[in-house]
């Protein structure tokens, strides 16, 4: 009855004005790199579907689906069966998206509805492999396929895993649409779909500012309907400890700011890698050290150095002191620790801006550069310290991610640590990739998503434009690439502003990290985006708006 | 702990001292003096005593248990000059006000009820809790008065529609900056969400929706109202000939028809001004504004017009000649915007209208108040000076387009804004009314506008309330918005932060 293309009409109904914008001062600052594209509002042939997925097969033959008669249900032959409470939350959770809450059930004796317009009635989910892996975490090698038909009678999702059918249950809920009365209805549909990269992450920075966990749990819930599956906590750093350690609780009570107000407890760690979990999403935390590591030396006496002027010591201290062997002792236990809180394999462990001034001060140091033979190369003796460090953490059988800095000053690396680049300019952060991607090691990108930084105008556009993989190497090369991070920094971002920041802006980069390669209309993501932020907004994600329209349901807190 | 210089914009004459008062929440009173014009009954102050217990007394629930029986009991009297209870906040409105704190009791004067609202403001604001969570005041002697009589937000409900709810919350937050006047700018091409009672095609078909996505009167009153209990005028903008589009779905033959050759395009431009139909639908829409809105300003935009439709349309060069306007376009909009003005005039309404119409047609009534929006500081100070040389009343809202983001404390330059500083005379400076704060509505709704908004608008507050020289360093007020920042945080407005640190109370949304 409604083909796909009156479907997105209805749904969103956008009311672009390409008219001037108004009051545009001479002075406001331009766009630097390439102009926005002016964009024609009209719908998508693909409606809605954010990120698009890989195929895509619709059909203009519409079934109606009412909250009275659909459910959601394991298929005969699937592998999960009730007992997969991550698939049974996901169902309920897809219901009340699709539906908006419980709706009244049928009186008993009124049988199906009688025969009408046609009728979608359920929606079978099929775990196919042996392993769901109802139980398990997430993982960067976790089949996240899926296949979904949406026909009559029934429509099947079929996934190998239990990530994928979560995937399949998003893109089912944004296949569904309403009529022109109100009627929810859903096209005849067949999608084949797989991510293009494993690792497609979101950082937030809990150091600078403090997240309450609510906030944290709402983005992991939104990272989920943007098939974003990594959440990158960076969670200390210079300016706060808020991670409440068991084995050294006074990092978090000297150096959060505050000890019980602006902390995480293990139980809130817990909830937050639960939550994530049930969404197929792995949560990487990131201890950053040597260098960003200020609020640590408050709760733990002689694990930063302490800088000297002149003579004497001046009172502030530096980075984490390389030459003690109780920082490594301290180093040890802590990421014991870590390593059986954070159950994903890999753990960040940053490496990032060390400022050498501090070191070069201490006589101490220079003392222990002498002995090992460093000269006066400082960046020696920080790749003494990360290699120190990562034998540590290889004993707690986790993998590591380290931000570009440690490969970049040659420390010797496990073959599969993730090189993850975030500096430079196009060209530099290119040339990055392909060095590091030549050098055999599996790397991911963030530079040109550091989302934090923010212009006036249309933005998404040059976050969505990147692509991980646009740099002068071989296949071989291409293949290290595992994927990418949206950062978004904390200097000026906290539960008051962070969420309309962070979405629909971080949606551009899910899109380029989940669809094909070829998904570059700018234009047609344009269209399926605005309606994607508005059904954001409908489930009550208060996503910014990409330019002058409206939403049938707007924002409705303040 | 406590500093006077908490109080956001800093009052313009005070003292304080380190002795401080004990406040008890049950037992803090408010009260009129005797001498006072407006006695209990008075809707503004009944209205702002209720208001300000729980933002004096932020963790006050009623439900502990009676403590500090042994405290003194703490009184707030008001006394104003003015019984003024009934009235709207107008252009002359004094907002001055004296506050005089000392044991057990503080004296809050003012010659209206705006100022003593103001001052409760201040007296919120000087009150702050120790560790304990116990509420003190110190000592403190403070007069205080406006900078600018005119110190204004504009929201944008065209571009997208911002909710009641948000547009209420954001009266409550100007109020906490002493901000006075709302501009509402509320249509423009992408929609019409005003609901007419005269003409209600206007947003029957002009609206993004026409049953969600309007104004009704009742909810137009409901701002009125709200605004006017904090001291705040809401100053409606009509925004014509250009910005129009949405105007034209529901008022045919409003718009010009252009013209691609010698047909009709399809497509319109802005209010055709040949038409008599015209002066008589803006004479009707405008005569119930100006009963709708009860200030004595009316905002008639008048900027960017667009003049290649009207030069396509044979019939708009056929009034050009009749006119005698020879090809000069301006000319035709001078003489729409006069019209326009002079139906206001005749309303008893003061017309606002931005810079453009003063660019391109100089001779305006005297009265009219100018606008200006564009350009460089170099050029805004040129505009300052050339617009009171002519002795017309000016705002300036160039330097607080606040809608423009970019990275980092952008509030620094809003901060530093000198809005007197341009060559001219004592009389000239004085023709300066104030500033306004722009929210242009393009990338914001109401997922982003208060953060976006706050406290960044709170630099330019201080601005037009304070004296320039006590407030000329902005370093000196970083700590001092930060601080106010984590206030509005506490009120429950979602105040973005300035830098890297925390509140004691966090936003508890998402």
């Amino acid at each position: 009855m409604t083909s796909p293309l009156q479907l997105a009409l209805l749904l969103l109904a956008l009311g672009f004005s390409r008219g001037l914008q108004h009051h545009y001062p001479d002075q406001a600052d331009q766009v630097d790199g390439e102009a926005e594209l002016e964009l024609v509002a009209e719908p998508s042939k693909f409606g809605s579907l954010w990120p698009l997925p890989q195929k895509v097969k619709l059909s203009a033959v519409s079934l109606k689906l009412t909250g009275v008669s659909f459910q959601i249900a394991d298929a005969k032959g699937s592998s999960a069966g009730s007992g997969c409470s991550l698939l049974q939350d996901a169902y309920r959770r897809y219901y009340e998206y699709v539906f908006g809450g419980a709706k009244r059930q049928q009186q008993p004796g009124k049988g199906r509805r009688a025969a009408g317009p046609a009728v979608l009635t359920e929606l079978q989910v099929w775990i196919t492999s042996p392993d769901p892996e109802c139980d398990g975490y997430p993982g960067v090698a976790s089949d996240e396929s899926y296949e979904l038909t949406v026909d009559q009678p029934y429509a099947v999702l079929k996934a190998p895993k239990v990530w994928g059918a979560l995937h399949g249950l998003e893109t089912f809920s944004q296949l569904v649409y309403e009529d022109e009365y109100g009627v929810k209805s859903i096209n005849s549909t067949t999608i084949s779909d797989f991510p293009r990269f494993a690792h497609r992450g979101i950082l937030l920075d809990s150091a600078r500012h403090f997240l309450p966990i609510k906030v944290i749990l709402a983005n992991l819930e939104t990272m989920a309907m943007n098939k974003l599956n990594v959440f990158h906590w960076h969670i200390t750093d210079d300016q706060s400890f808020p991670y409440l350690s068991r084995t050294f609780p006074q990092l978090s009570q000297q150096g959060a700011y505050h000890p019980y107000t602006h902390v995480y407890t293990p139980a809130d760690v817990k909830m937050v890698v639960e939550f994530g979990r049930l969404r197929g999403i792995r949560v990487i935390p990131e201890f950053d050290t040597p260098g960003h590591t200020q609020s640590w030396g408050k709760g733990q006496t002689d694990l930063l150095t302490p800088c000297y002027s002149g003579s004497k010591p001046s009172g502030s201290f530096g980075p984490v002191n390389p030459i003690l062997n109780t920082t490594y002792d301290f180093m040890s236990q802590f990421f014991k620790e870590i390593s059986t809180v954070f159950p994903d394999a890999y753990v960040h462990l940053g490496g990032d801006e060390v400022d050498f001034s501090c070191w070069k001060s201490n006589p101490d140091i220079q003392t222990f550069m002498d002995q090992q033979g460093f000269g006066k190369d400082f960046s020696k003796l920080e790749s003494f310290y990360i290699q120190k460090l990562l034998n540590i953490v290889a004993t707690t059988q986790k993998g590591y991610m380290i931000w570009q800095e440690v490969f970049d000053n040659g420390v010797q690396l496990k073959p599969d640590t993730l090189i993850h680049v975030w500096k430079g300019n196009k060209e530099q952060y290119q040339s990055e990739m392909a060095n590091v991607t030549s050098a055999g090691f599996q790397t991911l990108l963030s530079t040109p998503w550091y989302l934090n930084r923010i212009s006036y105008g249309q933005d998404w556009q040059g976050h969505y434009r990147a692509d991980p993989q646009d740099f002068k190497g071989t296949e071989e090369q291409k293949k290290l690439v595992i994927g990418g991070e949206a950062c978004l920094w904390g200097e000026y971002v906290d539960a008051t502003n962070l969420t309309p920041r962070l979405w629909p802006r971080a949606s551009a980069v899910a899109e380029r990290l989940w669809s094909a390669a070829d998904v570059t209309d700018i234009n047609d993501a344009f269209n399926r985006l605005s309606v994607h932020r508005c059904r954001m907004v409908a489930r009550g994600i208060p996503a910014q708006p990409l330019f002058s329209s409206y939403c049938p349901r707007e924002y409705k807190g303040v | 702990m406590y500093s006077l210089e908490g109080v956001w914009p800093l009052p313009q004459i005070f003292t304080s001292s380190i002795e401080r008062y004990p406040l008890n929440p049950q037992a803090f009173y408010f009260g009129y003096g005797r001498q006072s014009a407006a006695q209990f009954g008075c809707s503004v102050l009944d209205a702002a005593f209720i208001r300000y217990y729980s933002l004096i007394f932020p963790d006050y629930t009623g439900n502990g248990v009676l403590r500090f029986l042994e405290d003194k009991p703490f009184h707030i009297e008001i006394n104003v000059d003015h019984d003024d209870c009934e009235s709207y906040p107008h252009e002359d409105s004094s907002e001055k006000y004296n506050l005089s704190v000392s044991a057990g009791k503080a004296s809050l004067n003012a010659e209206t009820v705006w100022g003593a609202v103001r001052g409760l403001e201040t007296f919120s604001q000087l009150v702050y809790q120790d560790d304990f969570g116990s509420y003190f005041v110190n000592q403190t002697e403070i007069d205080d008065f406006p900078r600018f009589p005119f110190r204004g937000i504009l929201l944008d409900t065209s571009r997208h529609f911002i909710p009641v709810h948000a547009i209420l919350k954001t009266l409550d937050a100007m109020a906490y900056s002493k901000f006075n006047v709302f501009h509402w700018h509320i249509v423009d091409d992408p929609s019409f969400p005003y609901q007419s009672q005269t003409f209600p095609d206007l947003s029957r078909k002009g609206a993004f929706h026409p049953m969600t996505h309007i104004y009704t009167q009742s909810d137009v009153r409901r701002v009125i109202s709200h605004a006017r209990l904090r001291g705040i005028r809401v100053l409606p903008e009509f925004d014509s000939p250009g910005h129009t589009k949405s105007w034209g779905k529901g008022q045919s033959d409003l718009l010009t028809p252009c013209y691609s050759g010698s047909t009709p395009s399809g497509a319109f431009g802005p209010v055709n001004p040949a038409l008599p139909s015209t002066y008589q639908f803006m004479a009707t829409l405008l005569k119930e504004v100006s009963s709708v809105f009860p200030d004595s300003y009316i905002h008639l935009g008048g900027d960017e017009v667009n003049f290649s439709c009207w030069k396509s349309n044979p019939d708009v060069r056929a009034f050009m000649q009749k006119m005698g306007f020879g090809v000069d376009f301006t000319k035709l909009e001078a003489f729409y915007m006069e019209n326009i003005v002079n139906i206001t005039t005749f309303l008893n309404k003061t017309a606002i209208v931005w810079q453009d119409v003063f660019d391109y047609h100089e001779l305006i009534p005297k009265d009219t108040v100018l606008h200006i929006w564009k350009g460089s500081p170099a050029n805004y100070r040129k505009e300052l000076s050339r617009m009171t040389k002519a002795g017309m009343r000016v705002l300036l809202a160039a330097p607080w387009y606040i809608n423009h983001i970019s990275y980092g404390q952008d509030w620094r330059n809003y901060y530093t804004v000198q809005p007197l500083n341009f060559s001219g005379t004592a009389e000239q400076k004085k023709l300066v009314i104030g500033g306004e704060v722009c929210m242009w509505g393009e990338y914001v709704d109401a997922t982003n506008l208060t953060p976006r908004l706050w406290p960044r608008a709170s630099a330019a507050a201080e601005r037009l309330w304070s004296d320039e020289k006590q407030t000329s360093s902005v370093d000196k007020a970083f700590p001092r918005l930060q601080d106010f920042r984590c206030k509005l945080v506490r009120r429950g407005i979602r105040a973005e932060p300035l830098y890297v640190g925390h509140c004691k109370h966090e936003y508890q949304g998402v």
